[in-house]
C-alpha cells in the first residue's frame, strides 16, 4: 500500500483523464424527454410497486412548480431537460451470478480498479461492492457474507422488492421529495442506487461502496443511496464515480439519505472523480448532488469527500443533529482546475443538547477555476451547550482562479460555541524554495505541499481510497501552476 | 412645530412631498431614483442582503418630514474643543453650531452647494441606487445634510463633530452628506446621532466619502438613537492611493440599525480600517454590512467587530472582502466576535471573502459564545464578586474595539453611556 514518489511521476506522466473510455455495450434506453409518461416507463420497467410510482409522480408535481435555483457561485448553461435520457440500462436481461457479466462489463470493471473477485478477500481487499452503470445496478458482492450478520446491502431496486417496509420507512425521510429542485427531479426519475440497513448492534466488518459510473452518451444519472444504521450499529461506506471523456454536459443529480439512530455511527467517504471537462472548458458532468443525514441520539455521522471531478459541483453533504450529544462531522478536499466550478459546503443544524460539529474544509482552485466553500452552522434555541469548530481554508495556485467563503453562522442559544476561521493564500514562495534546496522540483514541492495542506482530511479516509486520493490530487493539479 | 407634510413611506415604495421641503439634489439624480423606486418595493427577508433584517416594523409605518427645535444640545456634546454642526430632524439649526473652520475647508449645508463645481462632480458618483430603497428614497427626497470639502494639503487642526438629534415623533430624516479629503488632507470626524423626545422616528442617512491621493481620514460614529427608532446608514467610501480611511462604529441603542459600509478602494497602498461595536439589549435588531472591495494591488485592511446581545436582541453581522483580479498583495483581514448573554437573543454572522487573485493574505473569523466560565471562576477566586467579573470581562471584551478610537473624550462619553445602560464600569 505504499505510494512512493516513483509511483507518483509515474502516475503524473499519465495526466489526462485516465477514466475517459466507453465501454461497448448494447444499452436499451427510453426515449429522450421527461413527462408523465417517462416516470411511468421507468416505474414499469423496474417493475416498481403502486405506491412507489406514487411517489414518483408525486415528486414530478412539485418539481414542476419549481424553479432552478441561481443562488450558487457557479455559472453554467442550464440543463435542457427534455433533452436528457432518463433510463440506459445494459441489455443483458439479469445477471443471476457474476459469470453472467460480459467479459466488456467484466474489463470496465477492471479499469477503473473495482474488484468484485471475492476470493481476493484474503489478500487484503476487504471491501463489498455495488457497481451502478448508467441507471442500474449491475453487481454487488459479498452479499451472502453480509447476509450472515443481518446486514442487508443491495441495489435500491432490489430493496424495493426484497424490503419494501424499510423503504416504505425511510425513504424521503431526511430529504424530502419538496426539498430542492434537483431533490425533486431525482426522486421523480431515480432509476437505481444502493440500499444498505445495518442491523442493531452489528458492527459492519467491512468497507461498503458503490462505484458509479456513468457510460452511455445523453443520460443522466439519478441514483439514490440510502443508508440505514439502527442502533449501536457501525458502517464505513463509500462511494466514488467516473465517467468518459464527452464534449456535452451530462447531468448527475443523486440523492444520499443517511439515517444513525440511537448510538449508531455512518462514516460515508467520496472520492468524486466524474470527467471535469477539457482544458478548455469543454464537456464534463454537472454533478448537482442532495446529501443529508439524520443522527439521533448520540449518534454520529462523518462525511468524508474529495471533489476532483466535474465541470460543476454543487453539493453540501449535511448533518441535522437531532438527538442528545450526536456528533456530525465534515472534511472536504475540493481541487478545481482549469474551467472548473465547485460550490460545496456543509449545513450543520444543531437541534439536540451538547450536539458537536466539526468542519475543516480545503479548497484549492488552479487553472480559471472557481471554488467556493458554502456552509450553515445553525444552532437551534433548544441546542444547550452546542459547539462547532468551522475552518475553511482555500489554497490559490493561479492568478486566474477564484476562492470564495460563504459561511452562514446563527446562533439561538447562548450556551454553545461557534468557531469559524478561513484563510485564503497562495503557496509561498519561501516553501517552494525551502524544497528546492533539498534537490525537490518544484513540481513535487507543490505536491507535497498540497498534500500536507490536505492531510487532516485525506487521513480521515480509509486505506484504500486516502492512495487512490493522494494520486488524484497531484494529477489533477497537474499543469495547474504557473 | 413647523409645516408637517405626509409622507407615507411605501408599501410600494413610494413618497409624496409637497415642494417646501422637496429634495435639493439635481434633477437628474432625482429622476432616476424616483423611476427606481417606482419600480421596486421593499425588501424582505428573501432578499439575500436583507436575509437577517425584517423591516416590517419600518413599513407598517407613517413617517413625516418636518424641521424641529432643540433648546438644550449639552447633554449631546460629545467632545468640546472642537468644531461642532448640529442637525435637528435632518436639518442643519446654525444657531446650535459653533467654531469657524480654518480657511481652506469648505463645509457646509448641501442646501448651498449646488453651485460648488466639487460637490456637483462627486454628489452620486458611486452611490448604487438600482435595487437600493434607501439609497433611492434619500436621493430623492434630501433636503439638508452636510458637504465637507478638505482642500489639498490642508490639517483639520481640531476634530469636526456633527450632532444629529431627533426632536419629534414619526419623523423621517433624509440626511446627505458629502466628504471630499483632497491630496494630502487630513482630518478627524465625529458623528452622534441621539434622540429627544421623539419616538418611531427614522434616520435614513447616506453619506458619500472621497479619500484622495496621500489624505487621511477618521471617522467616529456613535449611533444612541432611542429603542423606538429606526437608522439606516449607508457609507459609500472610495479610497485613492497612499491613503488611509478608518471607521469606528459604535451602536448603543435603536429598534432596528443597519449600516451598509461600502469601502472601495481603487489606488494602490492604501490603509483600511473598519471597527466597531454593537451592545444591545431588549428587542433590538442590529445589522451590519460591510463591503471592502480591493480593486488595486498592495494594499491592506484590517475589520474587528464585536458585539454583546441581551434579552430579545439580534445582531447580524456580514462583512464582504472582495480582492479583484490583478489586485495582488493584498491583506486582508476579518474578525467578527460575538457574547450571547440570554437564550431570547440570536447573533447571525456571515463572513464572506471572494478573491480572484492569488498572491494575497486573506482571513476572517467568526465566533459566537458566552463568557468563559473558567475566566470568572478565576477573578471571583481573587475576592470579586460573580457579577462585577463578569461586568469586568464584558467591558475587556467591548474595550478590544473602543480602544481603537484615539479621541479620549468619545471614548469617556461611551463609557459613561455604557454605565448608565448596562451598569459597565469601563475606562480608559
Amino acid at each position: 500500500m505504499s505510494y512512493t514518489e516513483n509511483d507518483l511521476a509515474e502516475d503524473l506522466q499519465n495526466q489526462e483523464y485516465k477514466y475517459g473510455f466507453v465501454t461497448n455495450l448494447d444499452s436499451e434506453t427510453v426515449p429522450k424527454g421527461l413527462s408523465e409518461d417517462t416516470i411511468r416507463l421507468i416505474s414499469a420497467k423496474k417493475e416498481e410497486p403502486e405506491w412507489l410510482l406514487d411517489y414518483r409522480l408525486k415528486a414530478y408535481e412539485i418539481w414542476l412548480q419549481m424553479t432552478e435555483p441561481t443562488w450558487a457561485h457557479v455559472h453554467y448553461e442550464k440543463p435542457d431537460f427534455q433533452d436528457i435520457i432518463y433510463y440506459s440500462a445494459v441489455k443483458q436481461k439479469k445477471y443471476e451470478s457474476w459469470d453472467d457479466v460480459e467479459p466488456e462489463m467484466k474489463e470496465t470493471m477492471k479499469k477503473l480498479g473495482i474488484s468484485m473477485d471475492e476470493q481476493k478477500v484474503l489478500t487484503g481487499t476487504n471491501v463489498a461492492v455495488d457497481f451502478v452503470m448508467d441507471s442500474v445496478s449491475v453487481a454487488t458482492s459479498f452479499k451472502e457474507k453480509l447476509s450472515e450478520l443481518g446486514i442487508i446491502f443491495c441495489s435500491f431496486s432490489e430493496a424495493v422488492k426484497t424490503h419494501p417496509e424499510l423503504i416504505k420507512k425511510y425513504m424521503g425521510t431526511v430529504v424530502p421529495t419538496s426539498d430542492n429542485f434537483y431533490a425533486a427531479l431525482n426522486s421523480a426519475v431515480f432509476t437505481d442506487g444502493s440500499f444498505c440497513y445495518i442491523p442493531k448492534g452489528v458492527r459492519c466488518p467491512m468497507e461498503l461502496s458503490t462505484y458509479f459510473r456513468i457510460n452511455e452518451k445523453g443520460t443522466g444519472q439519478f441514483e439514490r443511496t440510502l443508508v440505514v444504521a439502527d442502533k449501536g450499529s457501525y458502517v464505513s461506506y463509500l462511494e466514488g464515480c467516473t465517467a468518459p471523456m464527452r464534449d456535452e454536459n451530462q447531468l448527475h443529480a443523486a440523492v444520499v439519505e443517511l439515517i444513525a439512530l440511537d448510538d449508531a455511527e455512518i462514516k460515508y467517504s467520496t472520492v468524486q472523480n466524474w470527467y471535469p471537462g477539457d482544458k478548455n472548458g469543454l464537456g464534463g458532468i454537472f454533478n448537482f448532488v442532495t446529501k443529508r443525514g439524520v443522527c439521533e441520539k448520540n449518534a454520529k455521522i462523518s462525511w468524508t469527500q474529495v471533489e476532483t471531478g466535474s465541470a460543476v459541483t454543487w453539493k453540501y453533504p449535511s448533518c441535522i443533529l437531532k438527538g442528545d450529544n450526536s456528533v456530525g462531522e465534515f472534511y472536504s478536499v475540493a481541487v478545481t482546475n482549469h474551467f472548473q466550478q465547485a460550490d460545496t459546503g456543509t449545513k450543520m443544524i444543531h437541534l439536540g443538547k451538547n450536539t458537536k460539529s466539526t468542519i475543516i474544509s480545503k479548497g484549492v482552485s488552479g487553472g480559471k477555476s472557481n471554488n467556493s466553500y458554502r456552509g450553515l452552522v445553525q444552532i437551534h434555541k433548544n441546542a444547550t451547550n452546542a459547539r462547532n469548530f468551522s475552518q475553511c481554508d482555500s489554497l490559490l495556485m493561479s492568478d486566474e482562479c477564484g476562492a470564495h467563503t460563504f459561511p452562514y453562522i446563527e446562533c439561538k442559544n447562548s450556551s454553545s460555541k461557534i468557531e469559524h476561521e478561513a484563510t485564503t493564500s497562495k503557496i509561498g514562495e519561501d516553501q517552494i524554495f525551502y524544497c528546492q534546496q533539498r534537490g525537490i522540483s518544484s513540481e513535487k514541492a507543490i505536491s507535497l505541499i498540497v498534500n500536507g495542506y490536505c492531510k487532516e482530511v485525506l487521513n480521515q479516509l480509509p486505506m484504500e481510497f486516502a492512495v487512490e486520493a493522494q494520486k488524484l490530487l497531484a494529477i489533477s493539479l497537474e499543469g495547474s501552476v504557473g | 412645530m413647523s409645516e408637517i407634510i405626509n409622507a407615507p413611506v411605501f408599501k410600494k415604495v413610494e413618497l409624496i412631498l409637497k415642494n417646501e421641503f422637496e429634495g435639493v439634489l439635481s434633477e437628474e439624480l432625482k429622476t432616476k431614483s424616483s423611476s427606481i423606486l417606482d419600480g421596486i418595493q421593499m425588501p424582505t427577508t428573501r432578499t439575500e442582503a436583507w436575509k437577517y433584517t425584517r423591516l416590517g416594523k419600518i413599513n407598517n409605518k407613517k413617517f413625516t418630514v418636518r424641521k424641529g427645535d432643540v433648546s438644550d444640545i449639552s447633554s449631546f456634546i460629545i467632545t468640546k474643543d472642537v468644531y461642532t454642526l448640529v442637525f435637528v430632524n435632518g436639518f442643519l439649526n446654525s444657531t446650535l453650531s459653533s467654531g469657524t473652520l480654518p480657511e481652506g475647508i469648505i463645509c457646509q449645508s448641501i442646501n448651498e452647494a449646488n453651485s460648488d463645481s466639487t460637490f456637483t462632480k462627486y454628489i452620486g458618483q458611486n452611490l448604487r441606487l438600482e435595487e437600493e430603497v434607501f439609497n433611492s428614497l434619500n436621493t430623492l427626497n434630501s433636503a439638508d445634510g452636510v458637504f465637507i470639502h478638505i482642500g489639498s494639503k490642508v490639517i483639520l487642526d481640531k476634530p469636526l463633530q456633527i450632532l444629529h438629534i431627533l426632536s419629534e415623533t414619526n419623523t423621517i430624516s433624509n440626511l446627505r452628506n458629502l466628504i471630499v479629503c483632497e491630496k494630502n488632507s487630513e482630518a478627524k470626524i465625529i458623528q452622534g446621532y441621539f434622540s429627544e423626545n421623539a419616538t418611531d422616528s427614522f434616520t435614513n442617512v447616506v453619506t458619500e466619502v472621497f479619500v484622495e491621493e496621500n489624505a487621511h481620514l477618521t471617522i467616529d460614529k456613535i449611533q444612541y438613537e432611542n429603542d423606538s427608532c429606526y437608522h439606516v446608514a449607508t457609507e459609500q467610501v472610495q479610497q485613492e492611493k497612499n491613503s488611509t480611511f478608518t471607521i469606528n462604529t459604535v451602536t448603543l441603542n435603536g429598534a432596528i440599525v443597519r449600516n451598509n459600509l461600502n469601502i472601495e478602494v481603487v489606488g494602490q497602498n492604501c490603509l483600511t480600517n473598519l471597527n466597531g461595536t454593537y451592545l444591545l439589549k431588549g428587542n433590538q435588531h442590529v445589522d451590519n454590512h460591510t463591503i471592502v472591495d480591493h480593486k488595486a494591488p498592495n494594499c491592506e485592511s484590517h475589520e474587528l467587530y464585536k458585539g454583546v446581545v441581551n434579552d430579545q436582541s439580534t445582531a447580524v453581522f456580514n462583512g464582504k472582502v472582495f480582492v479583484r483580479k490583478d489586485a495582488q498583495k493584498i491583506n486582508a483581514f476579518q474578525s467578527n466576535a460575538n457574547v450571547l448573554l440570554s437564550d431570547e437573543s440570536t447573533v447571525n454572522s456571515k463572513p464572506e471573502l471572494e478573491i480572484y487573485a492569488d498572491d494575497v493574505k486573506c482571513s476572517h473569523g467568526s465566533t459566537t459564545g458566552q463568557l468563559d466560565e473558567e475566566a470568572v471562576f478565576y477573578l471571583r477566586a481573587r475576592g470579586l464578586s460573580e457579577k462585577s467579573a463578569r461586568k469586568l470581562m464584558i467591558g475587556a471584551f467591548v474595550n478590544d474595539v473602543l480602544k481603537k478610537i484615539e479621541n479620549e473624550e468619545v471614548k469617556t462619553f461611551i463609557f459613561e453611556i455604557l454605565h448608565q445602560r448596562f451598569d459597565w464600569e469601563l475606562s480608559n
